[in-house]
């Protein structure tokens, strides 16, 4: 009883500090919870650059500040709430871990408001979801892809069977299967975001077993780095540029962009106008930017693959397009038909083509 | 502006030339210390060196804060000071239980083997399925709504540590096997288990396909939940004190306790004296399993309140160093458990608040252990200075 008194005047305390932040008075602070290290490289690195936009666009009016390497679980909404007693307005929790502690602190702090990342539970009006359509990006990836590969091997590096990842995978392998039907996926797991000595060994695995692309879905630089050594494998940086490794191995990247949306959502905060809500957004609202394509890539190819980042863009085409069958041959999509936001979320199957199983 | 003028102050401070000049210096007085074995291990300085290494952890933490240009002061008082006695404090004393109560419970557990020489460094993996039964027990009646359920949850997770760890215990007793290895690896099993029940066995049916299983916090019967509201105090913490009083009596009164010292002290005239190492070996793995799977359980219907693929934040390695901060002691746990979770929970605080890397908190954590372990030779030596006599 008295814990939640304790917090509730707490939040009071912070209800007139969001008053005095509407005339003016004092600068609105946002909260960043980071799942990696600033410095991964990846996607806790795409996240930190957001936040350095955000303060970049407000200037003093704002003020930021970050935790990194937060264990999903209890730590983490120790975290959240240790920020929203500091004074937070507004919270980006950036790991889809972090979706039940977001909603725990959420329904404490209702004056704050919360942001959950790849998430998919908003219990509380406070809390918003938001996520990129990176299987967009994956789609350019398969193509690419699809046409480089000559050994018909391509290595895929999978953080978790997440929807998320799946869909990645699924994606990537339709276009590329479409450019060239004897393409083969090989899949490792390494149930991790970030842990570059994993990402190496499984690089090596897969470039051992034939493969001369690897694709990964998981945040370091390791990978490129071990299809470097190894040499004549493509990669393609993820989350981040990874310019480093460009123009071979690396020859594109996808980018998370969330510049725009952090600075969208801040001033909505400063303005008043904020509003839960569940955004999605891909290449064409620019959340997925697709890094530069390397000479490394035959012309004719990389142009390919800017027509169809064109079509992703203004939604003339859609990554998951009809005729597609699952993996054990049942229908999925019929001819021209699209897969709805409803079963891309919960993506829990392979498309036809791609060998193994899903662990369970 | 403030920020910046620390920088320079704290960066003139800590003058790396400086240190060069000195450190020839330093080495010629080291020539002359000399170390004299005691005759006896110095009772005092067993007391006096966990403290001298707090305190040099600080100091040599706060030079470390100063070279990336932070306040030390503040940053030490943040980390020490703001979760104790600071303005939110309300908030934080509970989480010094939530946090330290399984780092008790385990080290209570890894303490009794490190005394008679057993050395289980799985207690991570004997943490992650003592979880896996604890919450499987109680996701088996999900939604029905009993009293039963939770000591039943209870009892299930700790057979499931207790289980776990009886694998390297036999494979030692009966053939020999080195249990460090054993145990460690079976770590990397439970944890591709754990990844397994995520997506498979435990998954939320209506978590639309994404890993994890339901929260316990939102099923009544077998919630883990405070027992007086805002405290902190659930029923780990309740289980972490049992387990400290168990082991002092055991430690201090039992024979059993007496057979575990004089193993670890004296193997050979333990044997003499009666004792079978084989049983031994099963007791001591079997109660740190035990709980290490009770602690993995009370979390997971507490406060993580699900099964999930990063379910294990690492209490199970962390528990070994507050085992030996704690002299293997259980009084002396209870303090080095509530000292690391406020290391951890301070950490974070400076971590936003001052803008720390989190590298630089984990790098001041892994100072503390340093620290005992270098100081630890003062127990068993006495320091003297200047030449002595060649030996």
């Amino acid at each position: 009883m008295k814990f939640t008194t304790l917090l509730a005047s707490a939040a009071m305390v912070l209800g007139l500090g969001g008053a005095a932040l509407a005339d003016g008075h004092e600068k609105t602070k946002v909260g960043f919870v980071y799942v990696g290290p600033i410095g991964d490289g990846g996607w806790t690195y795409e996240h930190d650059k957001g936040r350095l936009a955000v303060e970049a666009e407000f200037g003093d009016k704002v003020e930021t500040v970050y935790v990194e390497n937060v264990a999903e679980g209890p730590d983490s909404e120790r975290v959240m709430t240790q920020m929203a007693l500091d004074g937070a307005d507004l919270i980006f929790t950036t790991s889809f871990g972090y979706m039940d502690p977001t909603n725990n602190v959420a329904a404490k702090f209702p004056d704050v408001k919360f942001e959950h990342a790849t998430g998919y539970k908003r219990l509380h009006p406070n809390v918003s979801t938001y996520s990129a359509r990176f299987y967009e990006g994956r789609a350019i990836q398969g193509h690419i892809a699809g046409k480089m590969t000559k050994s018909n091997i391509i290595g895929y590096i999978g953080s978790f069977p997440i929807p998320e990842v799946i869909r990645g995978i699924n994606s990537a392998y339709i276009h590329a299967a479409k450019v060239n039907p004897d393409v083969e996926f090989k899949i490792i797991w390494v149930y991790t975001w970030f842990d570059p000595a994993k990402e190496a060994d499984a690089a090596k695995v897969l470039i051992e077993q034939g493969a001369d692309v690897v694709l990964q879905h998981t945040d370091s630089t390791a990978p490129q780095a071990a299809a470097q050594e190894a040499g004549g494998v493509v990669t393609f940086g993820q989350a981040s540029d990874m310019g480093q490794y460009a123009p071979f191995p690396r020859v594109s990247s996808i980018i998370d962009d969330w510049a725009p949306y952090y600075i969208a959502r801040t001033r909505a905060v400063m303005d008043g106008t904020w509003e839960q809500k569940d955004t999605w957004d891909g290449i064409g609202a620019g959340m997925v930017g697709i890094g530069e394509i390397t000479d490394a890539v035959p012309a004719d190819v990389k142009e390919e693959a800017l027509a169809l980042k064109a079509a992703l863009a203004d939604g003339s085409y859609h990554a998951f397009t009809g005729p597609l069958n699952k993996q054990d041959g049942s229908p999925f999509l019929a001819e021209g038909e699209t897969a709805d936001d409803g079963t891309l979320a919960g993506m829990n199957f392979y498309v036809e083509g791609i060998e193994g199983e899903i662990p369970q | 502006m403030s920020r910046n003028l620390f920088d320079k102050q704290s960066g003139a401070g800590a003058n790396p030339l400086g240190m060069a000049v000195l450190s020839p210096a330093l080495w010629l007085a080291l020539l002359f210390v000399q170390l004299e074995k005691r005759p006896q291990p110095s009772k005092a300085m067993a007391y006096a060196t966990p403290v001298l290494a707090v305190v040099l952890t600080m100091i040599f933490g706060g030079v470390l804060f100063a070279v990336l240009g932070k306040d030390p002061l503040q940053a030490i008082t943040t980390i020490f000071w703001e979760p104790i006695f600071g303005e939110f404090a309300f908030f934080y004393r509970p989480q010094l239980l939530i946090k330290g109560a399984p780092l008790v419970l385990i080290a209570i557990g890894l303490a009794l083997g490190f005394k008679a020489g057993i050395w289980n460094i799985g207690a991570e993996g004997q943490y992650i399925v003592g979880a896996i039964c604890g919450a499987g027990a109680g996701l088996a009646f999900y939604p029905a709504e009993s009293v039963l359920i939770f000591p039943l949850m209870v009892l299930a997770g700790a057979l499931g540590g207790w289980a776990w760890a009886m694998i390297p215990g036999l494979l030692k007793v009966k053939f020999g096997t080195n249990e460090i290895l054993v145990s460690l690896m079976l770590v990397y099993v439970a944890e591709q288990l754990l990844a397994s029940m995520s997506l498979g066995l435990l998954k939320n049916p209506e978590g639309f396909g994404f890993p994890g299983s339901r929260n316990l916090q939102q099923y009544p019967s077998a919630h883990n939940a405070e027992i007086i509201t805002g405290t902190g105090m659930h029923w780990g913490v309740v289980a972490a004190l049992i387990a400290v009083i168990f082991a002092y009596v055991l430690l201090t009164r039992h024979s059993l306790g007496f057979a575990i010292r004089v193993t670890g002290e004296a193997p050979r005239a333990a044997k003499f004296g009666g004792v079978n190492p084989g049983r031994l070996v099963l007791f001591c793995l079997g109660i740190s399993g035990l709980l290490a799977g009770l602690a993995g359980m009370f979390e997971v219907s507490g406060p993580s309140g699900q099964i999930s693929i990063d379910f294990n934040v690492g209490y199970g390695f962390t528990a070994i160093i507050v085992a030996f901060l704690g002299r293997l002691n259980p009084l002396g746990i209870v303090a080095a458990g509530l000292l690391m979770a406020l290391t951890y929970i301070g950490g974070d605080i400076a971590q936003s608040q001052l803008g720390l890397p989190a590298a630089a908190i984990q790098v001041f954590q892994g100072m503390l252990l340093f620290f005992l372990l270098a100081l630890d030779v003062l127990t068993n030596y006495r320091v003297r200075f200047g030449k002595g006599e060649t030996a």
